[in-house]
């Protein structure tokens, strides 16, 4: 039988189908709003990335400028008039003979002459303002945006492993193991999850590792549920089984043949999951349940812009506002962008 | 109808169970000790042993797992460690506040979104749909902290249309004074997403054969988008509706930490701060029940929009 049988022709590179991850990425180029949100993203990373090796930003701590020092744009702020009581004129009444302390002053000043002191100069105004302690406004956006994101990514890394383990095993072994877990789905899906967050932060604590923790440990629901879905679906399909025919054993099949052909479905619900917790990283930092007050991030940013912008200190605000509308706006365009070239079918619906 | 209600509420037993396991796992192993958050920061070793006995800590874990969900079972939730105030008390005093935001801000929500949604979706590709798909982008992308501190700042603080903060004992006066602009400020932020979800209900629905056929059949536009569309597309913003609604009895944390209301978000808040694990674990545990009923529910009132709709 096989003696008649051609042999395989070699498929060109021309001929060869095209792969998904390669056709997804032809229709991602056509798709301009995508690629403009990328590299909006890219920009970002390699900002991040300097910011994590020390190459900017990493004195972001140092008071450098006067306190709550407005924008360069902005100029100076005008002297207050301060009101003090007027320093009265004339000469000051001779206290030597009855001061203790005279005799000692002449030894004070010459002790005090040897020390070298320097007044560091602060700035009248940095480029995007200083806040309450005369930080650089700008350095603290950069490391802002570093622990913001950072926490964002990995707390949806923590949670889309927790969800894909769970849903590849549910959905794939089904029978008592999937009622278990459907059942712990269910547990988790019936608090709601900012309470959840809640119970988890008052037994955790504080801390940037403790907010990914908690983060992650809460929002795995979603990823569960499609990666089950996705499982049961093609845990039946033909290539699964004629690896298990060729004596796949059950992991082999859910991690070296289903998971591939499911891992755009996962890519997207990631996105998804990135600007959920970044914007979740926020309200947290700022109820005081995230991010702690030697770390900087947007949120710490904002909650200290609240007491500012009654003073008329708008430029914190501004910043903290603006970098993270400007990140998860690109963000989340090129998850849109990416699932539409993933899944076209789904083009345009949303 | 009824076998099926009987049946869903069975089935909530185990669900439940497993909250309240959660809920006694989390606090138990990786909290800090009660005893030791209740004795204070001079305790000396005998007031602590005295509180671990008084609190049952000393007994065996299926002890303390039983005496807790007889606790829950009989609705003594117990008092909070920080007032001594009864967990039940807190309830029934801070629930009513929180509804008063909750439920004008869900309404508004639902009524504003529905119709700018459809509208979107009948003109979808057009220049206003794009710009409106670019507003919520963009309004979705910048934090809801935002929109309140800016919010407050600008219409409270500066124009001084409304109060800054505050609140009162009687309903009228707070939904008059107090309510509109947190519930404003809510339905901004809300709207964008509600909108763009909506939409794609709508669009889902506007492609059917159904849509074709009612205008092949001379229908004007008004019948074929509000007496056919929408009733279709009633399913999936039923679900919408119902997965908001046990929110309302959470209420914004933000909200009314930002505007001074005594609801129950704020309550839950503090506990956090101050490690008052009875609060938690009763909000924790009666949201969840909450929850469950109110998606039973939702899948009555499928049946309710759509006859089709078996309930097995």
């Amino acid at each position: 039988m096989s003696a008649v049988l051609p042999a395989p022709i070699a498929p060109t590179a021309a001929e060869r189908a095209e792969g998904v991850w390669h056709a997804a990425w032809r229709r991602f180029r056509a798709d301009r709003v995508g690629v403009a949100s990328l590299a909006v993203v890219l920009v970002f990373f390699v900002l991040i990335a300097a910011s994590a090796l020390g190459l900017v930003a990493k004195s972001w701590q140092d008071e450098v400028g006067v306190a709550n020092a407005p924008p360069t744009f902005v100029g100076p702020a005008p002297a207050e008039a301060t009101g003090a009581i007027e320093v009265p004129k004339g000469p000051n009444v001779d206290l030597s003979d009855i001061d203790p302390l005279a005799p000692r002053y002449k030894e004070w000043d010459e002790r005090a002459a040897k020390l070298k002191t320097t007044a560091a100069a602060k700035r009248e105004t940095l480029p995007l303002g200083g806040d309450r302690f005369g930080r650089d406004v700008l350095s603290k956006a950069v490391k802002g945006t570093q622990i913001s994101v950072f926490v964002g990514v990995l707390a949806a890394i923590v949670a889309t492993t927790i969800g894909t383990l769970l849903g590849a095993f549910g959905g794939f072994f089904g029978g008592k193991v999937g009622d278990f877990l459907e059942w712990l789905y269910n547990v988790f899906e019936s608090i709601p999850g900012i309470l959840l967050i809640f119970a988890f932060a008052a037994v955790l604590g504080r801390g940037i590792g403790t907010v990914v923790i908690i983060l992650g440990l809460t929002g795995w629901t979603g990823m569960y549920r499609q990666v089950r879905a996705e499982f049961i679906k093609h845990s039946t399909r033909e290539y699964v089984r004629a690896a298990e025919a060729i004596g796949a054993s059950p992991l082999s099949r859910m991690f070296r043949h289903i998971l591939p052909n499911i891992s755009h479905v996962m890519l997207v619900r990631l996105g998804l999951l990135v600007v959920g917790f970044i914007k979740a990283e926020v309200i947290l930092s700022y109820l005081g349940l995230g991010v702690p007050v030697d770390a900087v991030s947007w949120g710490t940013m904002l909650a200290e812009a609240q007491a500012e912008l009654i003073l008329g200190h708008w430029w914190q605000l501004a910043t903290a506002t603006v970098f993270m509308a400007v990140f998860v706006t690109a963000f989340s365009l090129m998850a849109d962008a990416a699932r539409d070239a993933l899944d076209p079918k789904l083009r345009g619906l949303e | 109808m009824a076998a099926y209600i009987l049946r869903r509420v069975w089935q909530m037993v185990p669900t439940l169970l497993g909250v309240v396991l959660l809920v006694f796992i989390l606090f138990h192993f990786f909290g800090a000790d009660p005893s030791v958050i209740l004795a204070g920061q001079n305790a000396t070793q005998a007031q602590i042993a005295a509180i671990r006995q008084e609190l049952g800590l000393d007994q065996p874990l299926y002890v303390q797992f039983w005496i807790y969900l007889k606790s829950i079972v009989t609705f003594d939730w117990g008092r909070s460690w920080a007032t001594n105030e009864a967990v039940s008390n807190l309830f029934a005093t801070r629930l009513p506040a929180t509804l008063t935001v909750m439920v004008p801000i869900l309404v508004l929500d639902t009524l504003l979104a529905l119709p700018i949604a459809m509208w979107v979706a009948y003109h979808r590709g057009t220049l206003a749909d794009r710009t409106i798909m670019v507003i919520t982008t963009v309004a979705l992308s910048i934090s809801f902290l935002v929109y309140i501190i800016v919010g407050q700042y600008v219409f409270a603080f500066q124009l001084g249309w409304f109060p800054v903060q505050g609140w009162s004992d009687s309903v009228w006066r707070n939904l008059v004074t107090y309510v509109p602009l947190p519930v404003m400020l809510a339905v901004m932020v809300g709207l964008a997403p509600q909108t763009r979800l909506y939409r794609t209900f709508f669009l889902d629905e506007l492609g059917h054969d159904y849509v074709r056929t009612a205008r092949a059949k001379g229908m004007t536009e008004n019948t074929v988008l509000f007496k056919h569309v929408l009733r279709n597309a009633a399913i999936p913003i039923l679900t919408n509706i119902g997965l908001a609604l046990p929110g309302i009895f959470v209420g914004s944390f933000l909200i009314e930490v930002f505007f001074s209301i005594p609801g129950i978000g704020r309550e839950v808040l503090l506990a956090v701060n101050r490690s008052d694990y009875p609060v938690i674990q009763a909000v924790t545990v009666y949201l969840a029940v909450l929850t469950m009923v109110i998606n039973l529910l939702t899948d009555v009132m499928y049946k309710i929009v759509d006859p089709r709709v078996v309930l097995k």
